[in-house]
């Protein structure tokens, strides 16, 4: 028996009450309110072109574009073998494989940034390792630089992809791959025809959650990043906390927020199709 | 062309070695953290508690601690009971806009956070709510509702639509249907939101960092601020506690759902 | 209350689509009411509407002599059996059983008795502490039907309770099923696709299709008197030759006279005739009204009963059911053969 029309309308309106006023309202305020200071459109026109093409700005969402491309696609290649493993593998070794991304999956952002500047610092371990070993003079600058932001930004948002590709992986029905293989297939050709095409959409979702949540990165950047690789969150805090400058912090907001929406949309149709058959 | 043992060895020896560099950085900093020497050295040289001893000793950690559980568990009170009411809304409910609204609701994990973050402190600012503690779990019960949404429409999925009936029959009302059959169909569903909606409030920096004020700094936002003046490793401490809570949420949730057999949450 | 049940012109519309049309029912207390049909019919939306999960957006609904239409199904004192039993999970077999009683908190001994009663009506005594996972499919049919009768509704109502179970224990079950409710004289509205069960459980059937009741009346009459086609050919197998009016006679396949109850009420139609109806002779004999020349197609051994398909003029083709009794000659495909059948075994049916 269906929920009567006005239970259910009782039940959800905590929750969009929530959403409403504790989400869409307050970003609509911050963005209308502070945009309106600045006068009318034409002067907040002015104005946006003024920020947006400024400098600073320009070079920070070329370094967000670059960081989240580059951190994507190292994310991609480290993640798919591992994926794929966990989709294969069966009892311990599936349990040892899920542990092993869930624990960091759930574990504080800060607490697995503050983890790698322990690791990549000065006297940290792999520069300990690396003195130790021989293999350099002196020890190298691993942090606060993009070196150090991408190594965190990667680290932190390897799981996500992870369980993105298992989900496509898992959907594959193994059949399918014996068939290949029975009629004589070789296993390249069996991963290249087969499972590659199966899983290309969860390749694809995969790809874009983890650039949507990399442009939006704030906590490994700031931590991690020397002056030269500032992204745009950070800038928008930036301009929230330092300079109290609201108005442009809500253009740079109103360029992320519609870089990430429009690429969610994207993602929505491919993390919801299934595997095609 | 290599065999396909060579492969299949290749394969697990480099899958071995990921899984190895994911969990490494979180195991090092636990185990350093309980290292004598003066600064954070792997593998310590000599093993003590002192750097919890520090973290438990300053009057501002402890405030932390205390700021980051009531915070958290306010949080996971909220999200579970406003988040049950609209999965069920959304699993048995007809009315129009379902889809739009089953998405939107979805929305705050896909948003960066510095911008809900940005927007609700630009909104606290003028209402006199920053450093307010159950504001920030409101506010961070927006970031959770997702999670618990999640879990709990998957929970509610196995709870098959004729019991429901089998009970109106048998006399229940609404509300005893809810009690008798619902609820403890779907308690191991509010058990994990529970846990998930804790851990995930537990864990978040950015928006507690523009609505914690002085007063009511967390754990991460703790953490942020010395880590801004250097790398000490009190914070090793600070960590370690964080991942144990982790841990624990983890593994009590894997007890549950081993008890009823179901996959692991992060697989749904 | 009394376990009346009455339908009064009901329908349902979901969207554009009436899913039930017009629908009246009068149910005397302590029958065995079956409503059939294909999936579809709308026989699972008029039980539904009669369990309160439905509310018809025309006619009324009377418990009892009560008009229920608009009341909630949790006051309508029903038992009901599901189709996949819905057994609560969470509850042993002795709490669901007593499930009714302790949502309307009756005092723990008189549930503990009604409790006990019930299990052993349904012979499950010694069950009380499993659960659902624990038991068989029929066990578990069981304990469906014992939370269902617990109460002593005057009326309970069964969504294909025996669906799921295999053919063996549907026997037992139905044979105990309609010993349960003689016992108890309760009513009960049972819906079922399976004709079989219709025929042996039911006092009445109620034959559905698309929405609206086809024919109504106690299991021999609709099956040996149907009113059309559909009903025909739906319970159990029929044989419906084409058949065109000739003047005051009715000529069938190349022209042989057909002798039936009922008249045409177009110039063509249809003469139904059961299988089991019909006799074959080998040979050709004289020409006689229900006669027809045919040759063997096709003869599949039963057991009991030898099936023939035989092809008859104009490419009709006739099922036979011939008794394997003493001395059977079974015909063979190609044989020559003359199907008979009475004027009182055959009805003429609009086409």
């Amino acid at each position: 028996m269906p929920l009567g029309r006005l239970a259910a309308w009782l039940m959800i309106a905590p929750a969009l009450i929530l959403l409403f006023g504790v989400f869409v309202l307050p970003i609509g305020w911050f963005l209308v309110g502070s945009l309106a200071e600045l006068g009318t459109l034409s002067e907040i026109w002015t104005e946006a072109q003024d920020v947006l093409f400024s400098g600073t700005v320009a070079r920070v969402l070329v370094n967000t574009n670059v960081i989240g491309l580059i951190v994507t696609l190292l994310v991609l290649v480290i993640g798919y073998p591992v994926s794929y493993a966990l989709s294969r593998a069966k009892g311990f070794a599936f349990t040892a494989i899920l542990l092993c991304i869930v624990l960091p999956y759930f574990t504080s952002t800060i607490v697995r940034t503050y983890a790698w500047m322990v690791l990549l610092g000065r006297s940290g371990l792999i520069n300990q390792i690396l003195l130790g070993l021989g293999l350099v003079d002196a020890p190298l600058e691993l942090m606060y630089n993009r070196t150090g932001v991408i190594i965190g930004m990667t680290y932190v948002l390897l799981p996500y992809m992870v369980l993105t590709l298992y989900a496509a992986m898992k959907a594959v029905d193994p059949r399918l791959l014996q068939a290949a293989e029975g009629m004589g297939a070789s296993p390249v050709a069996v991963f290249l025809k087969v499972f590659m095409p199966l899983t290309l959409h969860g390749v694809i979702a995969g790809v874009l959650i983890t650039f949507i949540l990399a442009i939006g990165f704030f906590v490994t950047p700031a931590l991690m990043g020397g002056p030269r690789d500032i992204m745009i969150a950070m800038l928008i805090e930036r301009e929230v906390e330092l300079t109290q400058n609201w108005a442009s912090a809500a253009m740079m907001t109103i360029v992320l927020l519609a870089v990430t929406l429009i690429l969610y949309g994207f993602y929505s149709r491919f993390a919801e199709k299934e595997a095609p058959r | 062309m290599m065999g396909p043992v060579l492969r299949a060895t290749l394969l697990k020896a480099l899958v071995v070695l990921l899984c190895f560099g994911l969990v490494a950085p979180i195991v090092i900093v636990a185990i350093a953290s309980f290292s004598g020497d003066g600064y954070l050295k792997f593998p310590p040289e000599t093993l003590s508690t002192r750097w919890y001893e520090r973290f438990l000793g300053d009057y501002r950690w402890r405030s932390a601690i205390m700021n980051s559980l009531f915070i958290g568990v306010l949080t996971s009170i909220f999200s579970t009971v406003i988040g049950f009411l609209a999965a069920y809304a959304l699993m048995r409910g007809e009315f129009r806009f379902k889809t739009v609204i089953a998405s939107l609701l979805l929305m705050p994990v896909i948003v960066p956070h510095i911008i809900t973050a940005v927007a609700v402190y630009f909104l606290s600012a003028r209402m006199g709510l920053v450093g307010v503690r159950p504001w920030i779990s409101v506010a961070h019960t927006v970031v959770a509702l997702p999670v618990v949404l999640v879990i709990l429409q998957s929970a509610l999925r196995t709870v098959d639509p004729a019991l429901e009936r089998a009970a109106m029959i048998c006399g229940c009302t609404r509300f005893g249907v809810f009690r008798r059959v619902v609820l403890p169909l779907a308690l191991p569903g509010m058990v994990s939101a529970a846990l998930f909606s804790f851990l995930t409030s537990f864990d978040e920096l950015v928006i507690s960092l523009f609505l914690a004020g002085i007063r009511a700094e967390t754990l991460p936002v703790r953490i942020w601020n010395s880590l801004l003046l250097e790398v000490e490793p009190t914070i090793a401490a600070v960590s370690t506690l964080l991942i144990a809570v982790t841990a624990t949420a983890l593994a009590v949730d894997a007890l549950i759902r081993k008890l009823r057999g179901e996959p692991v949450a992060a697989l749904r | 209350m009394s376990g009346s049940v009455d339908l009064e012109s009901v329908t349902k519309r979901y969207g554009t689509e009436t899913v039930v049309a017009d629908v009246s029912l009068a149910i005397p207390q302590g029958e065995f009411f079956t409503l059939l049909g294909p999936s579809g019919s709308g026989k699972t939306t008029t039980l539904s509407m009669l369990a309160g999960f439905v509310v018809p957006d025309e006619g009324r609904v009377m418990l009892g002599g009560r008009d229920m239409t608009r009341v909630p199904p949790r006051s309508r004192g029903l038992g009901m059996v599901f189709q996949n039993y819905a057994i609560f999970p969470h509850l042993n077999v002795a709490e669901n059983v007593a499930f009714p009683l302790t949502v309307k908190g009756a005092p723990k001994p008189e549930i503990k008795a009604r409790t006990a009663d019930a299990l052993a009506m349904v012979k499950l005594t010694g069950f009380e502490t499993r659960y659902a996972r624990q038991l068989s499919g029929g066990q578990q049919q069981r304990v469906a039907l014992a939370r269902a009768i617990v109460g002593h509704p005057k009326v309970v109502l069964m969504d294909e309770p025996l669906g799921a179970l295999d053919k063996n224990l549907r026997y037992h079950m139905q044979v105990e099923i309609k010993e349960i409710q003689q016992r108890l004289g309760m009513t009960v509205i049972y819906v079922t696709h399976d004709q079989e069960e219709a025929l042996t459980m039911s006092d009445r059937i109620a034959i559905m299709d698309h929405g609206r009741i086809a024919q109504m009346g106690p299991p021999r009459e609709v099956y040996e008197n149907p009113d059309t086609s559909f009903v025909a050919a739906f319970l159990g197998e029929a044989n419906l030759l084409k058949v065109r009016r000739d003047g005051d006679a009715v000529n069938g396949p190349g022209g042989a006279r057909v002798v039936a109850r009922g008249s045409l009420t177009s110039s063509e139609g249809l003469a139904f005739v059961r299988p089991e109806k019909v006799s074959v002779t080998a040979g050709t004999v004289e020409t006689a009204p229900n006669h027809l020349p045919g040759q063997i197609l096709h003869a599949s051994f039963l057991g009991n009963i030898v099936r023939y398909a035989v092809t008859a003029a104009e490419g009709a083709t006739l099922l036979c059911d011939v008794a394997n009794g003493a001395g059977t000659e079974i015909h063979r495909p190609g044989d020559t053969v003359t199907l008979s059948w009475r004027a009182e075994d055959s009805r003429l049916l609009a086409g």
